[in-house]
């Protein structure tokens, strides 16, 4: 049994956590919830010895613990599976498994033979069908997930922490999770699970505890509530997503895109995309469903003009044929493109908001307008609704759904005709989804033609006029709104 | 009230607190020290440190780095000197065309230019480290020097070159006013142009920098090209300082320009750091190594306590960035 008791945990003019209370019990899956923000990252840190000052109490089984390192967390036995993957890609499973705790012969040289095996038995009872010597950078995104558990059972963690870990997770891939977390579960193991996806808490979960604004909220039994009222708790409020679209008359072609092919940069045979055509309408919605890696992020790359020596397409914007070399000549031709990860490729993290916003419009003078530069995101700030005390704070303090933010207001001052989004509100809380949700819908009603990527089927029926399914580099089906459902989307998806 | 040492004030000019603390040990150490003829000593000495870390800085806050600058400082010189001294001539065409004091700088800030462009392109269009590209630089750039002046100095330059070194302009040394107005051209540019917001991008995130639609390569190569003019004003400093210029000048320059940067809170990771840091950083490398030649310290020493200094100033950056 993994205890807090009042903890506490300020940051220069933050107060992060507040008091903080709650029991995670053995053999069962505890549910973390929280917006965005709310201080589940903040305390995964405390629980795991990342963040060694705080006000209060742990106690694991009974007994007060405080860690000074990571080390000395997992050697309590408390493991934690982050949303990032932490794995080395240049290495191979087996050395990625045994990092920091490899086995040596008694002449202190490494011995592989002995690790591979013992990766081979751990792989067994997680049901990962791959060779120990398999290079990590091989792996599906699933399975990588999959090496992060077999990490924590190597270290016969009691305690498994699970930050998100389905969000980047093809069905398939989810079910074997869940699957392993039964067993995991079934041993008596501890594990605590943070997901903003609803309908996976209420299969897993057995208790829940909710923060809002570093205070714990409530704690309970998932079979004693209901997805309305862990929102409510979550928010404060009541949240409604509209599902129904917003229906207007789509005639003018705004973009039409022929024959689109991409083949793989290091592999000339292999083609990442196949003869894609459609086109998209002024004001119109156009959803992009897809498992991961579908194609669907290097379809939206490839009009963005990043893989100009790979790829082969007609395009049409406005009635006017245009080529892609770079960003920039698609910027101007009114493109926009909200990236999927907005970490490494969305902001520089460093930067104000302002500088950030101002990225992609600065004067072609040369020389900065600082006041207009102000004006611009003091009003974005205000419009997205994006929380913070000035627009001089770094980006790098803010939380998910806020940076998300930022990236739009950025594209959103280019003024794009064409906005593409990929995975618009992954990571990031349901209230600041359910703003960029609406904020989708206002831009579209404004006229602005966008290209949306989702892997949440809600989200794509949610808001598009139309929906297009890849799977392996084509397209496989297009439904209009009123036609499409989650069964018709999921089968679409499918690889053959 | 009581003031704490986190206070942001105190963090943003901690630098600068240092440089003080150095002068307030040195005055009580050595009576030489805090007099006037030793202070503008000093600045003439930093003067063409000054210059070149300028550059510097715009590259490092590029997340780049460039190792050639004092190799570039010393071919540029030569040239200058050369081109002074004894003209261009054409034998073939039977031409021989003379130098002006000003002709002669221009050409050679001019070949600092296409030496920095030239590591700016290999950068840019074969994707070379710039460790590695300006590391080949240094050698280039060097070996050209030895070929252009046959190993021997270039001197007796002229009165009128020599009054850029050592002359004095209302009251203060020439060479203090050549770097001011280098200190202000790059202050202008990271402050004022956009051309500097997207230095600053670029080292912070280049991907979401290119994402934006910056033309990085275009931004790099102005870059370095600036860089390497710093350089050649650095070289034109020190060889009319001198009246004569060394087929040897300029050697591990680059050190002591990457030392200033770093001392003044420049990242070497990129995005963060700033001009006047780097001016301040300039200034406490001149201070310590004039102090401690007052004191009579031996030059060897000079160097174990140099590297301790920039050691400290890199941890006490770092412990910072922590909080």
């Amino acid at each position: 049994m993994l205890q807090a008791i009042n903890i506490s945990k300020e940051f220069p003019g933050v107060k992060a956590l507040n008091q903080v209370n709650f029991t995670f019990y053995p053999g069962r899956v505890n549910a973390i919830l929280g917006e965005n923000g709310a201080g589940k990252s903040t305390l995964l840190k405390i629980l795991t010895g990342v963040y060694t000052e705080y006000d209060g109490e742990i106690k694991l089984n009974g007994e007060t613990v405080s860690f000074s390192n990571i080390k000395e967390a997992q050697n309590a036995g408390i493991a934690i599976i982050h949303q990032e993957l932490n794995l080395i890609p240049e290495l191979s499973v087996t050395q990625n498994l045994f990092l920091g705790r490899e086995i040596l012969t008694p002449l202190g040289i490494l011995d592989a033979t002995k690790m591979e095996i013992e990766a081979k038995r751990i792989f067994e009872k997680i049901q990962l069908n791959v060779s120990p010597k398999t290079l990590v950078q091989q792996l599906k995104v699933g399975e990588q997930q999959l090496v992060e558990i077999a990490k924590a059972l190597l270290c016969n963690a009691n305690v498994i922490l699970m930050d998100e870990p389905t969000s980047a997770l093809s069905d398939k891939e989810i079910d074997n999770l869940h699957r392993i977390i039964f067993e995991l579960k079934k041993e008596g193991k501890t594990i605590v699970y943070i997901s903003h996806k609803m309908d996976e808490l209420f299969k897993i979960a057995e208790n829940y505890t909710v923060l809002r604004d570093g205070n714990s909220i409530d704690e309970g039994e998932m079979k004693d509530t209901t997805e309305n009222d862990l929102i409510r708790k979550m928010v404060g409020r009541d949240v409604l997503i509209d599902k129904k679209c917003t229906q207007s008359q789509f005639e003018n072609t705004i973009l039409k895109v022929g024959n689109l092919n991409l083949i793989h940069p290091n592999d000339k045979k292999r083609k990442l995309l196949h003869d894609i055509s459609f086109e998209l309408k002024k004001g119109e919605i156009l959803g992009i469903f897809g498992l991961m890696g579908a194609g669907r992020t290097e379809l939206l790359e490839t009009l963005f003009g990043m893989h100009p020596a790979n790829s082969t397409y007609s395009l049409e914007i406005n009635q006017k044929n245009v080529l892609h070399k770079k960003p920039k000549e698609a910027i101007e031709n009114g493109l926009a493109f909200v990236t999927e990860d907005r970490k490494t490729e969305g902001l520089v993290l460093g930067m104000d908001i302002s500088s950030n916003i101002s990225l992609t419009n600065l004067p072609v003078s040369g020389f900065l307008e600082p006041s207009k530069e102000k004006n611009a995101s003091k009003n974005y700030i205000e419009k997205l609704r994006i929380k913070t005390p000035s627009e001089m704070q770094l980006c790098q303090n803010l939380s998910g759904g806020n940076q998300q933010k930022v990236v739009l207001a950025k594209w959103l001052a280019t003024n794009p005709q064409i906005l593409m989004m990929d995975e618009p509100t992954r990571g990031i809380d349901i209230n600041a989804k359910s703003e960029i949700y609406n904020l989708i819908k206002e831009l579209a009603a404004d006229h602005m033609s966008i290209l949306l990527v989702s892997s949440e089927i809600p989200e794509i029926l949610a808001l598009s006029d139309r929906i297009l399914v890849m799977a392996e580099g084509k397209i496989k089906a297009c439904y209009l709104a009123a036609e499409a459902n989650e069964d018709k989307l999921l089968k679409s998806a499918l690889p053959d | 009230m009581t003031i704490s040492l986190n206070h942001p004030l105190i963090k943003k000019s901690q630098s600068l607190i240092a440089l003080f603390l150095l002068c307030l040990l040195f005055s009580l150490l050595s009576d030489k020290f805090m007099t006037s003829a030793n202070l503008w000593n000093v600045l003439r000495q930093i003067s063409v440190n000054v210059c070149i870390s300028v550059g510097m800085t715009l590259v490092v806050l590029m997340a780049g780095i460039d190792l050639s600058v004092g190799s570039v400082l010393g071919f540029t010189a030569a040239v200058c000197a050369g081109l002074l001294k004894n003209g261009l001539a054409f034998e073939s065409l039977d031409l021989f065309v003379g130098f002006s004091v000003l002709g002669a700088i221009l050409v050679s800030i001019l070949i600092g230019l296409a030496l920095g462009l030239f590591n700016g392109w290999v950068i840019t269009k074969f994707s070379i480290p710039p460790f590695v590209a300006t590391l080949a630089m240094l050698t280039i750039a060097r070996g050209l020097t030895m070929l252009y002046t046959e190993g021997i100095p270039i001197s007796n330059l002229g009165a009128e070159f020599e009054f850029i070194g050592s002359g004095w302009i209302l009251g203060i040394p020439a060479p203090v006013w050549i770097s001011i107005l280098m200190v202000l051209i790059v202050l202008f540019l990271t402050k004022k142009t956009t051309f500097g917001r997207y230095i600053y991008a670029i080292g912070g995130n280049e991907r979401a920098a290119f994402l934006s639609g910056i033309n990085i390569n275009k931004i790099k190569l102005a870059v370095y090209g600036i860089a390497g003019m710093m350089a050649a004003v650095g070289g034109v400093l020190v060889t009319s300082r001198l009246n004569s210029a060394q087929p040897n000048a300029g050697i591990s320059y680059e050190l002591d320009s990457i030392a200033a940067v770093v001392i003044g809170g420049t990242s070497l990771s990129g995005g963060i750091g700033t001009v006047a840091g780097t001016v301040i950083g300039a200034v406490i490398i001149g201070v310590l190594n004039n102090g401690l030649v007052l004191l009579d310290v031996s030059p060897f020493w000079q160097q174990v306590v140099k590297g301790f200094v920039i050691l400290l100033a890199v941890i006490i950056d770092k412990m910072n960035q922590k909080k």
